[in-house]
């Protein structure tokens, strides 16, 4: 037993045995953040390279406290600091960074099909932490990880992901993780931003948020990304807010014990109402704690395949 | 090939003259804590455990040490092993900690097993019992409480089966 290959670009890449012994990993791992001592020796003297090329602060930092937890060296590079400003290629860039000894190599970037490219190049591990608006894979599974703690299992649990799927890379490897596993899934959001061609993936499409939500066991938040208003995909935040954004009188339509879920960082009063992002069926904490754990499971893991 | 080493008759005479020793050598049970090394030994703890309580008149707490994240052979091994929980549930400062394993070989896990105990806290001391000891150590590590010795080549395999994996309680000694 054992993942197949030394890379994690995405979920599609994985079968549900592979997303299965992840999460089974992560919560062994889980357990270890209980403790005193968080930190254990399995990856003394490895090293891990955060190669990031757009910002992010929760997804870098989990990275790094996760690579850290596991005694691995950890060097952060940054792009505003490094010699891309200087007009070096990305191949360049990873072959350098693989060439003083990195074992993993965590890359985000503004393109999809970067993590692949840097996989297909480089002998060393590379983790996708999100590549355009293709797949942000370790999102996904803590995302899982979390839906299995509250209800032990993801078949025929009815998901709902709401907000911007066009852009984004968590609903997309949210999408195939969750099918993957027998869940069904509905997208819910403004025509512009869901487009009706995402059917293809398997998935039930509502423009309606209400309907939408009818009897849903998880009511996932998106980011909307502000960048995107005032380019014709809504036509204001508090338009936005008035027919998608997650109410208490609107989660009343999911099932009573719905779980509310959002990746970060939120916009509250646009996606979201405050008193729902921090009311009790709300898990979004949470999922920050478990995507450590599960970020733990997928550097371990991925170490453990010899090329 | 195989010979039974021990069956469910002198296993339960083993943990019982194990769980006396073990009350000797502590002068009484209070103050201990049973630590099994996953997943033999976790078995064997419990039921050691048992004993305990019977012949100490107190109910003794009984954890499970997940021991791959400490592991000296991560580099070495074609995969890595599964990570199962660890569950110690009692403060293990100042107790005496009994770690317990099925079978005692290299050491190795031991060593482990101690360095994660170590992250847990501060025992007032660690022992170590065993079920049984085949030898062919390749650190300085000794253990306190022995099932049974056996003398091994490094050919055969020593497999401990329990009633709680689905086996009937037996020692095997394996070889091709």
């Amino acid at each position: 037993m054992g993942l197949k290959s030394k890379d994690l670009v995405g979920i599609k890449e994985l079968d549900a045995a592979d997303i299965e012994l992840i999460l089974d990993t992560a919560s062994g791992f889980k357990d270890v953040l209980t403790r005193d001592i968080k930190k254990v020796p399995a990856l003394r003297g490895k090293t891990t390279v955060n190669l990031f090329y757009e910002p992010s602060t929760r997804t870098r930092t989990s990275f790094e406290l996760a690579a850290k937890r596991l005694s691995t060296d950890v060097i952060n590079v940054s792009v505003s600091t490094s010699s891309v400003v200087k007009g070096e290629s990305l191949r360049d860039t990873a072959l350098t960074i693989q060439a003083l000894g990195a074992d993993f190599i965590v890359v985000r970037h503004s393109c999809s099909g970067v993590a692949h490219f840097l996989a297909k190049n480089l002998d060393a591990s590379v983790v996708n932490a999100g590549d355009g608006t293709n797949e942000h894979p370790t999102q996904a599974l803590l995302d899982l990880f979390t839906i299995m703690e509250k209800r032990h299992v993801v078949r025929d649990l009815d998901v709902a992901i709401v907000g911007d799927i066009l852009h984004s890379r968590v609903a997309k490897s949210n999408i195939y993780a969750l099918k993957k596993l027998g869940a069904r899934v509905r997208l819910i959001g403004p025509p512009t931003l869901v487009p009706a061609f995402m059917r293809e993936l398997g998935v039930d499409v509502y423009t309606d948020m209400d309907e939408g939500l009818r009897d849903a066991d998880i009511v996932m938040m998106l980011r909307i990304q502000m960048e995107r208003q005032g380019r014709g995909f809504f036509p204001s935040t508090v338009e936005y807010f008035r027919n998608w954004g997650l109410t208490a009188e609107r989660l009343a339509k999911a099932k009573k014990n719905a779980l509310v879920m959002h990746p970060g960082p939120m916009n509250r009063g646009v996606e979201i109402a405050s008193d729902v992002a921090d009311g009790l069926r709300s898990v979004i904490l949470e999922q920050v704690t478990n995507g450590l754990a599960v970020r733990m499971a997928v550097l371990y893991l991925l170490a453990g395949v010899k090329g | 090939m195989h010979k039974e080493l021990l069956n469910k008759e002198d296993i339960e005479r083993a943990i019982m003259r194990m769980a006396h020793e073990i009350t000797e050598k502590n002068k009484g049970v209070r103050s201990l804590c049973l630590i099994g090394i996953q997943r033999g030994g976790v078995h064997l703890a419990r039921r050691l455990a048992m004993k305990l309580r019977e012949i100490g008149g107190r109910k003794i707490p009984v954890g499970a040490l997940d021991i791959a994240l400490y592991r000296d052979d991560i580099n070495v091994r074609k995969e890595q092993p599964v990570v199962r929980r660890t569950e110690v549930p009692c403060e293990i400062n100042n107790k005496k900690v009994v770690l317990v394993d099925d079978v005692l070989y290299t050491g190795r896990s031991i060593r482990a097993a101690m360095d994660a105990v170590m992250d847990l806290g501060r025992p007032s001391a660690i022992q170590l019992a065993v079920l049984v000891d085949r030898g062919h150590r390749e650190l300085p590590i000794k253990a306190d409480f022995v099932g049974k010795n056996v003398p091994t080549s490094l050919e055969e395999t020593v497999t401990v089966q329990f009633l709680e994996e689905g086996l009937d309680d037996r020692v095997v000694l394996e070889w091709a």
